[in-house]
């Protein structure tokens, strides 16, 4: 208890770990601007909106238009389409979250949750694979929806990854009517 | 290095220099008079073809970048600049694309010999660490160089690749978004690739440097495995490797001008020919040839995290290979059970490059299965196993009696011997 042989720090001692913490600080902060100059730059950011005049679609048709450097499909999709997504119980999918941004976290995948809030028949969604990032292709796959040719996940009429390696439901951005005809996406 | 020079400066400008900077006999001793086993097999002149093709792909890479315009709009028609108006460009741009495959052809080999003669075992641990780091930057630098000519190919294989980083949890989304600079692949990407392909070649030289460094610390391993024990046991490496590993490097030469002259396009894939077209994906993506078997172990896994995990794992098991192997003999040709597993792991890995080159449906996906699951029983359960449960042959007394026996390292008699008998 009593032993003296450690030896009380010493001034030496403070200055020294005091230098190498601001040393630390000092390239950190440094390293910063050379670690966040990757990240997405001004220009980038300031594409993050589009207007999208939807009302020329009709009944089975879909169009893909670019948002952030990425295709958004917007889709009048068939009653009979609609009539798929909905029976499909949510317990048989994958993944059982709606995947909306419009809505919360929480929404299940229901078809309602999926299509247009009023507009069941219509759904946007980011075409985007959530496995590795392909474009999936309309109309095509096991369940009638989408089908992604690079490594064979199968979405559903909603846009709900079926079967294959994708792990999520395609999302579904950011949107809002500004007009009967035109939406915003972003 | 500097040790087995038995250099004396014999002129007065020699002589000053030698005091000041010794690198005269820095150079004599590792390439020179550098003691090597005398029964080195031609598997052995890959490290210098390596060394001979990475020059290669700097000096032919530097005359395109004075060609080429990393920009969205204008990369695919520098490219078709390149190969239609720029003098001798066509050349130059297929010795490059064509010399990247070389590239991967050798170190396969070289990989492969160093497996089979267990050239990574103690104490050359830290070379083969060394060349596996080497492996990982040139797999980086391979995969930004095909993004740079912008095609459907380029363009889609940045995406899925960069996307492998979106399977990790939380920081998986942010990470993609700084590797990219943006929402998708785009001109911030091309610019960064452009910058990174550039860099890492020369890196890469860097490391080759540690990497000869530390086997001429412990020594080339050889053929047979046991340490040269006397003087008889070695020859200078001038003249006589320089001259083999140069007579190794002109045949492949000719084995690459093939490629460059009759086939140039034989390796690439036709959609590279297409411009970027971020709204359309081509109907069957894959990757260089070289990357095919680790391509198929990704789509093995039904799981996006998965098959992520084990598709690095695939290499990252190469690190601990040292540790996994328990046998003490460090030669395949003197372990029987051994030899028969390295070319049943061989055939898996050929296998798995198949695979990886055909759609990821029905037999294929199974299959992908059973040979990504045998790839890492090797490495974790056969090869830890195998030490303990085989019976290696004997080995020669040294170098010289395995030479002089004719079973240099199961080389023929005749050629490998006959500086020895003469």
């Amino acid at each position: 208890m009593a032993q003296q042989d450690t030896v009380e720090p010493t001034r030496r001692d403070f200055l020294y770990i005091a230098t190498g913490a601001m040393g630390a600080v000092g390239v950190g902060a440094l390293a910063w601007p050379f670690i966040h100059q990757m990240n997405p730059d001004a220009s980038a950011l300031a594409l993050a909106s589009i207007e999208v005049d939807v009302s020329s679609i009709e009944e089975g048709q879909s169009i893909k238009v670019m948002w952030r450097g990425k295709p958004v499909f917007i889709r009048y999709r068939t009653e009979k389409e609609v009539g798929e997504a909905k029976e499909v119980p949510i317990a048989d999918l994958p993944d059982p979250m709606a995947r909306n941004l419009n809505l919360g976290p929480d929404a299940d995948a229901s078809d309602v949750n999926r299509g247009v809030k009023d507009n069941e028949a219509l759904i946007v969604m980011v075409g985007v694979c959530t496995h590795l990032g392909c474009i999936p292709l309309g109309e095509a796959g096991d369940f009638g929806g989408w089908f992604c040719p690079c490594h064979g996940s199968h979405y559903d009429t909603a846009g709900r990854i079926r079967k294959g390696p994708a792990p999520e439901n395609l999302m579904i951005p950011p949107f809002e009517f500004i007009s009967d005809e035109v939406i915003r996406i972003g | 290095m500097a040790g087995h020079s038995n250099y004396v400066p014999q002129s007065a400008a020699a002589k000053w220099l030698e005091s000041r900077l010794p690198v005269i006999s820095l150079v004599r001793g590792s390439f020179v008079d550098f003691p090597t086993p005398k029964n080195l097999n031609y598997w052995w002149t890959f490290g210098g073809i390596l060394f001979f093709v990475l020059i290669a792909q700097i000096i032919t890479g530097i005359v395109l970048v004075m060609h080429y315009t990393a920009s969205t709009t204008a990369a695919f028609a520098s490219v078709e600049h390149i190969m239609r108006d720029v003098n001798f460009g066509w050349l130059m741009r297929y010795l490059h694309a064509n010399g990247a495959s070389m590239f991967f052809i050798a170190v396969f080999i070289h990989m492969f010999r160093g497996m089979y003669y267990g050239s990574y075992k103690a104490p050359r641990e830290i070379s083969w660490i060394l060349g596996v780091v080497i492996f990982l930057i040139m797999m980086a630098t391979a995969f930004m160089g095909y993004v740079l000519p912008w095609g459907q190919m380029s363009f889609w294989g940045a995406t899925v690749i960069t996307n492998l980083f979106s399977a990790l949890p939380l920081v998986g989304e942010p990470i993609v978004n700084w590797l990219w600079g943006g929402f998708a692949v785009d001109n911030p990407t091309l610019n960064r690739f452009f910058s990174l392909h550039y860099l890492l070649p020369f890196m890469i030289f860097g490391v080759v440097l540690l990497h000869v460094w530390a086997f001429h610390t412990s020594g080339n391993s050889n053929p047979t495995g046991i340490n040269p024990k006397t003087k008889q046991d070695t020859i200078p490496f001038h003249p006589y490797y320089t001259v083999k590993d140069l007579f190794a490097i002109v045949v492949f030469m000719i084995f690459f001008a093939y490629f460059v002259f009759y086939i140039p396009n034989f390796l690439g894939h036709a959609d590279n020919y297409i411009e970027a077209n971020p709204l359309v994906t081509p109907t069957h993506i894959v990757p260089e040839w070289y990357f095919l078997p680790f391509y198929a172990i990704l789509r093995a896994v039904p799981d996006k995290l998965g098959g992520v995990i084990l598709m690095f794992g695939s290499i990252a098991v190469l690190f601990v290979l040292p540790w996994l192997d328990t046998s003490k003999v460090r030669s395949g040709t003197y372990r029987p059970l051994f030899k028969q597993f390295f070319w049943i792991f061989a055939a898996v890995c050929v296998g798995l490059g198949y695979l990886g080159a055909m759609p990821a449906e029905g037999i294929y996906v199974t299959l992908a299965r059973i040979l990504t699951a045998y790839y890492f029983a090797h490495f974790l359960i056969i090869l830890p196993l195998l030490g303990f449960l085989e019976k290696p042959k004997a080995l020669p007394a040294s170098i010289s009696e395995a030479v002089l026996a004719g079973s240099g390292g199961g080389q023929p008699a005749g050629a490998v011997s006959a500086p020895e008998t003469k």
